[in-house]
């Protein structure tokens, strides 16, 4: 393999990979701060023990996603110096806007809420979370505007080869942005959604088939207690149920969310990178058709291997611009258009090595954007009818008996991941053979774009990407398990993992060292409050 | 007409400072945790005196990163991607430490903690080593052709500068956790650290004298061997306030050498950002690396906004937390027992 495949390995593994975490970070947190906030106003233990639960899972992973953000900062200048010297002067700024301006908030904020836990005052220990919480959205809208930037270039003029920034209100109010957004936004509130809802399923089943809530002959559930185990009360049962409803109706009108954001995306993109669309649909004559199942050589770039074996007539059109009606152009009909505005071969540049001269494909690997666009849609929609379903399940008080119900509500939980993750690759591949994407028809700035090919660290060789690929990979997969193996072990301590006063209190004991709660209210204070809440 | 390359050239060597200054703490305080603390409570009370703030410090390097790609991108292209393998070897350390931090006391036992404490030590010496090789290399440069790309092969950034950098960076970030543990600790902790402080402050700030000397001798005028001097003042100074037991003086102490040795390290090469070794017409400087003065325009408003609001907010977390930490304060380790399928 070349060194540009390898760049262009690590940087998907490792973005695909951080951004496993990243939707769970934003929508647990919301949830999070929604919960402690429910707590505030209520004073209701549920929600006290809904917050501490909730938000231990959301620390273990939120490491995870710090720690591999570093990773794509540094990634740029070290695989793809070509690139940053290029888009330097417009893509530099939002990256650091959102360090400056939104990462250090959640950073310092989030340490503030861990460690102040009866440190601080209640309201201001509260105002912390969810000033951390803002943090992480203004991050991401910083981040999506730098993407979004690579799929549309605006607001820049070409000045010695060079895009220079002439319009920062146009670059930070790119069209693309405002609806990658809350598209973005929605899908991690999807994810939080799902989580809740599969593991609270998982609790109520066990707390089933421990015998501790039983179900009686007119279908009434019976909440019951556990005397030996810690946590195992009934508010305990609350805890489960409450978040399985939260998170049931969270991801349903998250999905809904995405339906619309997304449906907004698509037609952005028709316009922007007709390819890409086209590539999506495996289109390869001009038409109206939505492809329900088309077939050929996975690996094909090549239209003639397509072959369309169920098509609805009218849809595709409908998705681009909302008739029935008016053709969408076909792969066939777009080659040539691209061929004519940016050249057939690439040109005769030392910066392409030995590609140079070669011809550019301008379809992307179809099979990935084809079916990458269909797991997006089908694991988002699946997980939403799924949260559906599991409400009117529970809607008397618990889970059925089921096994399998409960493995399909755990299983359930990755979904969600899968669709994020299915529509970033659709949206990074689709925009192949570009890094920078020129958008052939009514917006953007058609002349600013960049192959792929130029983009990578000209100094740098396949070994050391080999290198940092497998150390990386390697790490990265040993991190996985360790943070799965985690949340599992957590999952399975219930409410009492993240909240060892509640286990004191069962025992009947209270520890001299002061960590005992002060009562379900979290206001007491011992003298260990004084110093911080030790989290390490 | 250079005015704001040359702003932005003092800010990110600003960034470079402010991180090296507190994560310089909590880098040391990782590397600490196999070198000084005897046991596991102790682990727990040098962990927790960082805790809250380590993540917010370590946002500084991202920041110094993100302000180099945007202020200089041509700056930050050509030193990322020269530097290849070293920053490889960065990442690794400063993801091991992050997961380490919060992932070691998840589970109660000896060997589980034992894994994550190495995670961490080597985690912070590994990523304090490579910055400070890194650091080094930008102040005496790397051999670069025209276009700022490394020739050579991947190990063509070695010289015994990294190397030095790498022990500056090291020597320092030890000596500041100590005099920071003894600022926020109590009992035996504080006072062994005390001690860390005064026999090895000498030997731990050696390397980046060194450094500061060669690279004020090689470029220097008058100005930076006068904060060469203030560094060096800086520097007795703090090693006889913490003989003396006045160990917040003798932390800022610290603090004031570091800002004024690396204000002569990048004084002294400006307004070169990163020398190429191999011909110096082919030197970036902040003219011919920096971005449009509109982009730099736009960022120094933002950097005006931003920069206060985060010393604002990263000070009222220190202010919050001000307490000193000891071992009698640290609640019990538990156990994370699963609840379901017990009965």
């Amino acid at each position: 393999m070349e060194a540009l495949d390898i760049a262009r390995w690590q940087f998907g593994i490792t973005t695909v990979y951080h951004f496993l975490m990243v939707p769970l970070t934003i929508g647990l947190g919301l949830l999070v701060a929604l919960l402690q906030t429910l707590w505030h106003r209520t004073g209701k233990e549920e929600y006290l023990r809904m917050t501490k639960f909730w938000g231990k899972l959301f620390l273990i992973n939120f490491i995870m996603g710090v720690a591999t953000g570093l990773v794509q900062e540094f990634q740029f200048g070290m695989a793809w110096s070509e690139y940053s010297r290029f888009v330097g002067d417009v893509f530099g700024a939002p990256l650091a806007m959102e360090s400056l301006l939104a990462f250090f908030i959640e950073s310092t904020f989030l340490g503030l809420w861990i460690f102040g836990w009866k440190k601080l005052p209640a309201r201001i220990h509260l105002a912390c979370l969810w000033t951390a919480v803002v943090g992480s959205v203004v991050s991401a809208y910083f981040i999506l505007v730098a993407n979004s930037w690579m799929q549309h270039p605006v607001g820049v003029e070409i000045v010695n080869g060079r895009p220079r920034m002439v319009d920062a209100w146009a670059v930070f109010t790119n069209n693309t942005a405002l609806v990658a957004f809350p598209h973005t936004l929605t899908g991690a509130v999807a994810v939080a959604g799902g989580f809740l809802l599969g593991i609270s399923w998982y609790h109520l089943w066990r707390r089933r088939r421990d015998g501790i809530d039983t179900v009686d002959g007119q279908g009434r559930v019976l909440v019951g207690e556990s005397a030996t185990i810690p946590g195992r009360d009934k508010t305990d049962h609350a805890v489960w149920l409450r978040s399985l409803r939260i998170g049931a109706v969270v991801a349903m009108i998250a999905f809904a969310g995405t339906a619309i954001t997304g449906d907004m995306q698509g037609k952005l993109m028709f316009e922007q990178q007709p390819m890409k669309m086209a590539a999506a649909e495996a289109a390869c004559h001009d038409g109206t058709s939505f492809s329900v199942l088309s077939i050929g050589d996975p690996g094909s770039k090549n239209c003639s291997d397509v072959t369309a074996v169920i098509e609805v007539p009218g849809i595709l059109s409908f998705l681009a611009h909302n008739d029935f009606t008016t053709d969408i152009k076909g792969v066939n009909t777009l080659v040539p258009e691209y061929q004519a505005k940016y050249g057939k071969t690439l040109p005769d540049n030392p910066i392409y090595g030995d590609r140079a001269g070669q011809e550019i494909q301008y379809v992307p690997v179809m099979a990935v954007t084809y079916w990458g666009f269909r797991m997006m849609i089908g694991f988002g929609g699946l997980a939403a009818l799924a949260a559906l379903v599991a409400l009117v399940l529970v809607r008397r008080g618990t889970v059925p008996e089921s096994k399998w119900l409960m493995r399909l509500a755990v299983f359930g939980i990755l979904a969600p991941f899968g669709a994020n993750a299915a529509g970033w690759i659709f949206t990074e591949m689709g925009r192949q053979p570009f890094v920078v994407a020129p958008n052939p028809q009514f917006t953007g700035i058609d002349q600013v774009f960049m192959f792929t090919a130029a983009a990578v660290s000209p100094g740098v060789s396949a070994g050391e990407l080999i290198f940092s690929l497998v150390a990386l990979g390697t790490v990265y997969a040993v991190l996985l398990v360790v943070e799965v193996k985690l949340l599992f072990r957590y999952v399975r301590g219930g409410v009492a993992a993240a909240m060892p006063e509640l286990a004191h209190g069962a025992q009947g004991k209270k520890s001299n060292d002061g960590d005992h709660n002060g009562g379900a209210s979290g206001g007491g204070a011992g003298d260990t409050d004084d110093v911080l809440a030790f989290a390490y | 007409m250079q005015t704001l390359p040359t702003i932005w050239f003092v800010l990110i060597a600003v960034l470079w400072t402010g991180y090296l200054f507190l994560e310089g703490f909590d880098l040391g305080v990782g590397m600490l945790m196999k070198l000084f603390a005897r046991n596991n409570t102790e682990r727990r009370v040098l962990l927790n005196t960082v805790g809250p703030v380590w993540d917010g410090n370590e946002v500084w390097l991202i920041t110094a990163g993100g302000a180099m790609f945007a202020a200089f991108p041509l700056w930050y292209a050509s030193l990322f991607s020269a530097l290849y393998i070293p920053l490889v070897f960065v990442l690794l350390g400063l993801i091991f430490r992050a997961v380490a931090f919060e992932y070691r006391g998840k589970v109660n036992t000896e060997q589980w903690r034992n894994r994550w404490d190495w995670a961490i030590a080597l985690g912070s010496f590994v990523s304090a080593f490579g910055i400070g090789a890194a650091l080094a290399l930008t102040t005496t440069g790397l051999p670069l052709n025209a276009n700022g790309d490394r020739v050579g092969g991947p190990f063509a950034w070695f010289s015994w500068y990294a190397v030095l950098g790498g022990f500056a960076v090291v020597g320092f970030s030890l000596v500041h956790a100590a005099a920071f543990l003894a600022l926020k600790t109590d009992g035996d902790i504080r006072d062994r650290t005390q001690r860390l402080v005064t026999r090895w402050l000498p030997v731990g700030l050696l390397p980046l004298v060194v450094w500061v000397v060669l690279v004020t001798y090689r470029h220097g005028q008058v100005f930076s061997w006068l904060l060469v001097a203030v560094a060096a003042v800086a520097a007795v100074a703090a090693w006889r306030l913490a003989r003396q037991g006045r160990e917040g003086w003798s932390f800022l102490g610290l603090g004031v050498f570091l800002l004024t040795g690396s204000a002569a390290l990048f004084g002294s090469v400006f307004p070169v950002v990163l020398p190429s070794t191999l011909n110096h017409d082919w030197d970036l400087t902040v003219s011919n690396a920096s971005s449009s003065p509109y982009t730099l325009g736009l960022m120094s408003i933002v950097a005006c906004v931003g920069i206060p609001l985060v010393l604002a907010y990263q000070g009222w977390t220190y202010w919050v937390f001000r307490k000193r930490v000891s071992s009698s304060h640290l609640p019990p380790t538990h156990d994370v027992l699963p609840a379901v399928g017990r009965v």
